[in-house]
């Protein structure tokens, strides 16, 4: 209760919680607010904003910038979380085994770990994307296989750190098995900086979907913010909001998931968040 | 010269224009033209690939026996006189005197010869078609060639635009597997530019030939063609002045309106009359549900042409009325009317049995979107958006090129959307694609969707070995009412691709093939 007493009152972390919060009704609410499916062309092309009843403006077919935003959201947010949390699964088992046993298994672990870290992610995820034709699924999966080297590696950190503290040796000494072990007393005491970093992975994971999406690499089926952007990108000359308003979208979700990360790090860190009590 | 270097040199000879090159020589002598190529093409030599890049490249280093005007009608090419056997069987060629090749040797009637009969009839997909008519090829003497065929072919004089017949030195290609030629990235021909350098993914650098047949032609000195993969930049590059000519689907549909109002640019959509590209929705016949006539009558039914032509296609096309285009030979367009009507669409559907679930849907169909460019995506989604309106989902499938010509062309497809040219007759270009002797698998643009009717096929070959025109447009008739009825494909638009050019270049639209053509008589004023 304390780290959440402590969040409240720390001001940039609840700027992007609410915010954050903001996104998500909107994704919620997406059905309610434009019934209308986001590929219906309900106006003219190229309609500005304001004009014909759409606030963000028409695309090139004349379909609604807002109810793609709003709807967008939505796709943003489940990928964004899905391949996050695969990524946290991925490298917390990694890092946890790595870092648990040491030895030979530690090196072999950590070697994989490194051959993904030096293959840029975004290439990788091309690669991976375009060899299993893009789908809601497979882009998820890819983008939790590109992103979970950091995790591993800080999972393993902290695991090499706590394994021989006082209380890990006392349970080791009255026989605990070595699932509770790590289960019960390493990973709760290990949680809170993977979960800063896994909400952080949230948000370069949304950005790396938006890119692919904005390569031709989404789903076609799925209506995203990078999709939008790569379909108005060629006319951004003639009509900015096409692309401008996902891209905002982009960039407020991604803010408020930093900053409420950023705050996340500042009160579950115990050092920082006692000398602020 | 490296992609820097050359950046360096543009910047450079932009800078020396007004001073120099354009006003040294002669009065139409001289120049250069920037215009850009896209998608960049595999390769140069026509007569092993025929997609757009290629032949807009291509048509410039390689030449045919003819030309066609804009009523199609023909015109001297490197043959400067033909002449018709009244049986219509022997077609004699008289060929200029001397047309060289890139390399310096002299072309003869042998050169014309080995390239129809060996070399095209293995690589040329359209032209195999055309030249297995020939009974027999010779060459009497090397200004003569004479083409004997086993029975009338209308059409044959058709076949010889320089991208349906282009001719290959026969020392370079004599006993060689032609499409591993080495020889092929020299792209030697006879027209009146030769390729000078190519930098992938920069640019195509073409020159004069300077033994070229026809006294001071050509009258550039040379074309650059310019890699731009960017809509935007392209659009730019024209904008600013960067290229002078665009052509095809260069410059995006929806940026038409914008630049027929740019004062130093010359617009038109003539040039096209040869291809005449007819758009359709492919539906593989050989799968349930659209091996049902029903379903194929309701798609013609369930999509509103007129809203895909201007929201996709900005206007830029006319609506298809069936198999044969309003700008070719024969069309006839007193046939069976499918108005946009989402009624007329359900009641056939659920006449065939196909209704809607308990989930309101009545089929889930995948649709392999064509790796065209953004135009064809739009498409796909305003397909999708269509069929949802009868209860049918449309999935949409991306590939890439290669995946696409692999899906279409070995059948493991359901619906796509497919563009082919008419060719100036329906002989030549609209019957491959419903004739059932043309279903071959692995081969794009035959008859991919399978349809088949034999007195389709009849039809169509009877039409073809006519020799009276009035007979044709009889049996042409017949069988656009037939095809109708069917739907093999459902046809969308004609599409009218736009030209743009500078009004500082003459002569650029002179014949049917448009930018394709030779451009030997380009010039700048």
């Amino acid at each position: 209760m304390d780290a959440v007493r402590a969040f409240l009152r720390h001001p940039s972390g609840m700027a992007g919680l609410v915010l954050l919060l903001a996104v998500v009704a909107l994704a919620l609410l997406a059905p309610v607010l434009f019934p209308v499916s986001p590929w219906e062309m309900v106006g003219a092309p190229f309609t500005p904003p304001g004009e014909d009843g759409m606030w963000l403006g028409g695309d090139t077919l004349g379909r609604d910038v807002a109810a793609g935003v709003a709807h967008g959201a939505r796709v943003s947010l489940v990928i964004g979380i899905a391949s996050a949390f695969a990524a946290m699964v991925i490298g917390v088992v990694i890092g946890a085994i790595s870092g648990y046993f040491g030895g030979a298994v530690d090196l072999v672990l950590m070697r994989v770990t490194e051959l993904f870290q030096t293959v840029p992610a975004f290439i990788l995820a091309i690669l991976l994307v375009a060899t299993f034709s893009p789908t809601l699924t497979t882009i998820i999966l890819t983008l939790g296989a590109v992103s979970w080297p950091p995790l591993a590696r800080l999972t393993r950190a902290e695991f090499l750190r706590l394994r021989k503290r006082e209380f890990v040796e006392a349970a080791l000494c009255q026989g605990e098995g070595t699932a509770r072990i790590v289960l019960g007393h390493i990973l709760p005491n290990a949680i809170s900086p993977i979960l800063v970093v896994t909400s952080l992975t949230v948000a370069t994971a949304i950005l790396l979907e938006s890119a692919l999406s904005f390569m031709g690499l989404g789903d076609p089926n799925q209506m995203s913010w990078g999709f939008m952007i790569g379909a108005g990108r060629t006319v951004i000359r003639n009509a900015w909001w096409m692309s401008v308003f996902p891209g905002v979208a982009i960039l407020l979700t991604v803010l408020a998931i930093n900053l409420f990360g950023e705050g996340l790090s500042d009160v579950l860190n115990p050092r920082v968040s006692r000398r602020r009590a | 010269m490296n992609r820097r270097e050359f950046t360096a040199a543009i910047l450079a000879g932009s800078a020396a224009l007004p001073f120099g090159i354009t006003r040294a020589v002669g009065q139409t002598r001289g120049g250069t033209l920037n215009t850009i190529i896209q998608p960049e093409p595999p390769v140069l030599v026509t007569a092993l690939n025929q997609q757009q890049p290629t032949l807009t490249l291509g048509g410039k280093i390689y030449e045919s026996l003819l030309k066609y005007g804009p009523d199609l009608k023909p015109m001297p090419g490197m043959a400067k006189s033909w002449e018709i056997s009244p049986d219509g069987l022997t077609y004699t060629f008289k060929l200029f005197e001397g047309i060289t090749f890139h390399d310096g040797k002299p072309m003869t009637s042998e050169d014309v010869v080995f390239s129809c009969m060996q070399v095209l009839t293995q690589t040329h997909p359209r032209a195999r078609n055309n030249f297995a008519r020939v009974a027999s090829a010779e060459a009497p003497d090397p200004l003569t060639v004479v083409f004997k065929l086993k029975q009338p072919f209308a059409p044959f004089l058709g076949c010889f635009d320089c991208t349906s017949a282009p001719i290959l030195p026969k020392h370079v290609y004599e006993g060689t597997d032609f499409r591993k030629n080495p020889m092929n990235d020299k792209a030697i021909g006879t027209g009146p530019f030769k390729l000078k350098e190519w930098v992938r993914g920069s640019h195509v650098h073409l020159v004069r030939h300077d033994g070229y047949y026809l006294k001071d032609q050509p009258y550039l000195d040379e074309i650059i063609y310019r890699v731009i993969p960017d809509a935007a930049s392209r659009a730019l590059a024209l904008e600013n002045g960067t290229v002078q000519l665009v052509q095809w689907s260069d410059i995006e549909f929806f940026d038409v309106t914008r630049f027929k109002k740019q004062a130093n640019l010359e617009y038109t959509t003539n040039g096209y009359e040869y291809f005449a590209p007819h758009q359709w929705l492919e539906m593989n016949n050989r799968i349930a549900p659209m091996n049902d006539k029903r379903f194929r009558q309701a798609v013609m039914h369930l999509i509103d042409r007129d809203a895909l032509n201007k929201r996709v296609y900005f206007g830029n096309a006319k609506i298809a009325t069936g198999p044969i285009s309003s700008k070719t030979r024969f069309y006839d367009g007193n046939v069976k009317k499918y108005e946009y009507s989402l009624d007329k669409a359900k009641a056939l559907l659920d006449e065939m049995g196909l209704k809607p679930g308990a989930n309101g849907k009545r089929a889930e169909i995948k649709y392999v979107v064509p790796p065209y460019g953004e135009v064809y995506q739009r498409a796909g989604e305003f397909f999708r958006q269509s069929f949802s309106r009868v209860g049918i989902d449309l999935v949409l499938v991306g590939t890439d090129m290669a995946g696409w010509a692999e899906k279409v062309g070995n059948w493991d497809y359901e619906m796509t959307q497919n563009l082919l040219y008419q060719l100036g007759d329906p002989a030549l270009g609209v019957s491959r694609t419903y004739i059932s002797t043309n279903i071959k698998k692995g081969i794009l643009f035959s008859n991919t969707q399978g349809y088949s009717n034999p007195e389709v096929d009849r039809l169509f070959e009877e039409a073809a070995v006519a020799l009276d025109e009035k007979k044709r447009q009889e049996l042409y008739t017949k069988v656009q009412q037939i095809l109708v009825e069917d739907v093999p494909v459902a046809w969308t638009l004609e599409l009218e691709y736009p030209i743009f050019y500078d009004k500082s270049l003459k002569n650029v639209v002179t014949t049917a093939i448009g930018s394709h053509e030779t451009f030997g008589v380009v010039h700048k004023s």
